[in-house]
């Protein structure tokens, strides 16, 4: 929970303005969120098989979103072309673990490489493209590996594959390991989020999202910036790719390669809200829960999401986080900077931030 | 504030108005009136308000508060489009020709919503001779002045009963700015009324009949150009 | 002479492509905004006229004509009524709810009409060809899609360049607010070109659906197809358009000649970004028309 140092210290004149980020909320987010992990991971040791593999697709899906909106919320990358590295990351656990021979836990990040190693050299061909064409372009990506997977017969052309050397670990093993994988990339997608964006290159992406050229003339490599958020997007999601693949144990390329994963992400982020990485956690809670009762209707389902995802982007395009934020004027998670002014310090330590900020919050 | 203008009808009125962009405000409660016939100048530096002010009339921005009154009825409803049609017509800033039409093509689309009238593209050509060989041209094609003159033609196409001119003079070269200033005169003379924004004091003041400093979204002085001396001119331009 | 057969197929199969890729590029040229539920626009077309077949009994010829006319309605009221309020604030909100409109299309055509393969039928005319030589016959079906789509690109351009409505156009695309002080009313002006891009589309979905057999989620290759056809074409004007559509469907019979089947749709693909990477530059705004 840092405090960036205050930049007039020396000034010692009144008031004194100090960049910071953190409060006493987030410290207690922090306890609350550690508890709710440790909880979370117990799981496994007392719950039914079907409550851990449901909760695998919850963090997969989770993931996938957050994912999603560091691309579409923070790089104004709006891809709706992550099954590529979802497909591929899927696929890449079968090659890895049982052509290569790797132990499939391990196999699971192997395949988030295999996934970075398509993403990289389309992206500067991609990145020629704006806006929605951009999005479409993502989406070639995506078919043209979806298309390369069903036409090899190694591959098991249309029919797929199954995951044998993850089929053969024993079944506690198997289900336990496999939670505790997604579990750990739901969290660390969240904390790589959040590191991210208290980088140098979240502050570059802020730039970039609010305006590209001036960014670009006040010394942000755009295209790096860019460039290191696709590729972390990609590796994670074919992470991603590979749990679901070790959950489900068979692989078929047009559920790998699915349109649809774009569409859950999209429609998680929509709902919870674009830019937040609170927004993507709501999010996924909503989703999850209206599937989990909604699902056997399918089609419908689908169908009502759409409506709900064009509603929302129309009227409301900062999603429930947006509303809560405004409405209650909370961060949970300290990623923008706060300009603060302060009485001048009495002593040495003064209080970590209150919620007097002046404006200038860089609010991401 | 002087007796014989009080006869002439009152073609523009704003009262009261304030504009913001976001969270900073561009114009701080002004108000003014423009009377027919009248070319009435706003003179002051860059980011003063003066195109604020011009593209609030148009319609292109809303007041916060206030109204803008056109022939006494107000227009702050209606959309810019719409105030074409009333007889307000703006040249902008930049002069915003259309770059991939071509010079007829963007004569012809000025009369696109606008009110019948004189101006066609013959009476546009007399008025800047210099069109007249370059109707089949790209408008991109075009020098800065040709492109400022096509501006003005454009806008007349509208048959404006108001214009509007936005640094007309900005970037040009002096034997342009000579020309468009005589246009100007011209205009006047055949009825139409004109407020015309600049930051270069120096030719406004020679046609303007009355004449307004902006100093950070507020007017510091209004009156008529004889009568300011370039003391109080120069005070109000930079607020000392 | 196989090759000139496959060529040949390849050359009219772009003509439909083109007719795909027509409205999308109007709407990006006019409004800057990427429809990306334009291919399930399309489809859906194929299935009011299907509908309008089946239910009302009407010949294929006015259930063509009416549908042509329902999209244009349909084109403009949810560009005036859903997609206007979208634009102009960030570039994200046209891309999310275009998306979404694409589900709710696809889905609800799905409730509606299964996700069966559906077919209209044009009678006799889909089976004959013309005999050029021994090995090379060009079906007149194609053909005539192919003419067609000429014939709707040429009245598009003519429509640009002549036309009141077509300058305002251009006009728009140019300078939004420019226009707006030319008294052009931009919200509806985008409301007509979404109506004309849909009109067109119509056209396409029919003329797929006719061609060969068609389901709810056949739109989004449609619109696919129709992006590498605008961007090969390089955004210039309608023509390039239908340029980028041939190079397409040659790229895409040939493909598979060459490799087989299910290999043509990658080689389609790989020289649309072959395209991509060796044109000069980014692919940033260009007007509607030259």
């Amino acid at each position: 929970m840092s405090t960036v140092p205050d930049i007039a210290k020396d000034a010692s004149t009144v008031p004194a303005f100090r960049v910071a980020r953190s409060t006493r909320v987030h410290r207690f987010v922090l306890v609350v969120s550690v508890a709710i992990v440790v909880a979370l991971a117990s799981v496994p040791w007392w719950a039914e098989v079907s409550v851990a593999r449901t909760m695998v697709t919850f963090f997969t899906l989770l993931a996938l979103a957050q994912m999603w909106n560091l691309l579409a919320g923070y790089a104004g990358l709006v891809s709706i072309g992550q099954q590529a590295y979802i497909g591929l990351g899927a696929y890449g656990l079968w090659l890895i673990g049982d052509v290569l021979g790797l132990h499939p836990f391990i196999a699971v990040f192997a395949a988030g490489l295999l996934a970075l190693a398509v993403a990289l050299p389309v992206a500067p061909l991609i990145f020629r493209l704006r806006g929605g064409y951009f999005s479409i372009g993502t989406w070639v990506i995506a078919e043209i590996v979806r298309l390369v997977v069903s036409n090899i017969q190694a591959t098991g052309g249309g029919s797929g594959k199954t995951v044998l050397s993850a089929a053969r670990l024993p079944i506690d093993t198997r289900i336990t390991g496999t939670y505790l994988l997604a579990l750990f990339v739901a969290v660390g997608s969240i904390l790589l989020v959040y590191f991210l964006l208290r980088s140098r290159t979240g502050l570059a992406l802020t730039a970039i999202r609010d305006n590209d050229i001036a960014a670009q003339s006040s010394g942000v490599n755009v295209f790096r910036s860019k460039l290191f958020v696709w590729a972390v997007a990609a590796f994670v999601c074919g992470v991603i790719g590979a749990v679901v693949a070790l959950n489900l144990l068979r692989i078929q390329p047009a559920a790998a390669f699915s349109i649809n994963w774009t569409a859950y992400a999209l429609f998680i982020v929509v709902i919870g809200g674009f830019g937040t990485i609170e927004g993507p956690l709501i999010g996924a809670v909503i989703y999850f829960a209206l599937l989990q009762s909604l699902s056997q209707y399918g089609t419908l389902y689908m169908l009502l999401l759409g409506i709900v995802a064009v509603i929302m982007a129309t009227v409301a395009p900062k999603g429930i986080w947006g509303f809560v934020e405004k409405r209650w004027n909370v961060r949970l998670f300290p990623v923008s900077r706060r300009l603060l002014i302060e009485a001048p310090p009495p002593d040495e330590e003064p209080e970590p931030a209150e919620e007097t900020d002046v404006s200038v919050a860089t609010s991401v | 504030m002087s007796g014989g203008s009080s006869e002439r009808a009152v073609v523009l009125e704003l009262k009261d108005v304030d504009v913001f962009y976001g969270d900073f405000q561009a114009l701080f409660n002004v108000s003014f009136r423009v009377e027919e016939g009248m070319t009435f100048a706003f003179i002051g530096a860059n980011g003063g308000g003066k195109s604020t002010l011009l593209r609030t009339i148009a319609g292109l921005q809303r007041p916060a508060s206030g109204q803008v009154l056109f022939r006494g009825e107000p227009v702050d409803a209606l959309a810019a489009h719409k105030r074409v049609g009333l007889g307000i017509a703006l040249v902008p800033e930049g002069r915003r020709v259309f770059p991939s039409l071509t010079v007829y093509e963007n004569l012809i689309i000025g009369a696109y919503g606008g009110r019948k009238g004189d101006w066609n593209i013959e009476s546009v050509a007399e008025l800047f001779p210099l069109l007249k060989p370059l109707m089949k041209r790209q408008a991109s094609s075009l020098s800065g002045g040709e492109q400022q003159a096509l501006a003005i033609g454009r806008a007349l196409m509208s048959n404006p009963e108001l214009l509007l001119l936005d640094e007309v003079s900005l970037g040009l070269a002096p034997v342009v700015i000579k020309r468009i200033y005589e246009a100007m005169v011209q205009l006047v003379g055949s009825g139409h009324t004109i407020l015309v924004v600049e930051q270069d004091v120096g030719h406004v003041l020679t046609v303007a009949d009355r004449v307004a400093c902006f100093l950070e979204g507020r007017i510091s002085l209004e009156g008529k150009p004889g009568d300011l001396t370039s003391e109080a001119i120069t005070a109000a331009y930079f607020g000392m | 002479m196989t090759w000139a057969n496959v060529v040949i197929q390849g050359i009219l199969l772009g003509g439909l492509y083109a007719l795909f890729a027509t409205g999308l590029a109007l709407v990006f040229g006019v409004m800057r905004m990427v429809n990306l539920a334009h291919g399930d626009l399309g489809i859906l077309a194929a299935f009011v006229a299907l509908f309008i077949v089946q239910s009302l009994g009407l010949p294929l010829g006015w259930a063509t004509a009416l549908t042509i006319a329902i999209m244009f309605l349909v084109g403009y009221a949810l560009q005036r009524g859903l997609l206007n309020f979208t634009l102009g604030t960030d570039d994200t909100r046209p891309i999310v709810v275009t998306f979404g409109l694409s589900i709710i299309i696809q889905n609800a055509l799905i409730m509606k009409f299964s996700a069966d393969s559906q077919g209209l039928d044009a009678g006799r005319i889909e089976n004959i060809s013309i005999k050029v030589s021994e090995q090379l016959s060009v079906g007149w079906f194609p053909l005539i899609v192919f003419v067609i789509a000429i014939a709707v690109i040429a009245a598009l351009e003519v429509f640009l360049a002549r036309a009141r409505l077509g300058r305002a156009f251009r006009a728009t695309s140019d300078d939004r607010e420019a226009a707006e002080l030319m008294g052009i009313n931009n919200r509806h002006i985008y409301s007509l070109a979404m109506a004309i891009a849909l009109a067109i589309v119509a056209v396409a979905g029919i003329l797929l659906a006719v061609r060969t057999t068609f389901d709810p989620t056949q739109g989004s290759f449609r619109l696919i197809y129709a992006f590498e056809a605008v961007i090969m074409g390089g955004m210039g004007s309608m023509w390039g358009t239908l340029a980028g559509g041939i190079i397409l469907g040659v790229a895409q019979t040939v493909g598979t000649q060459a490799f087989g089947a299910g290999w043509g749709l990658v080689v389609g693909h790989l020289v649309f970004l072959t395209v991509l990477a060796v044109r000069p530059s980014g692919f940033l705004a260009k007007t509607v028309t030259a």
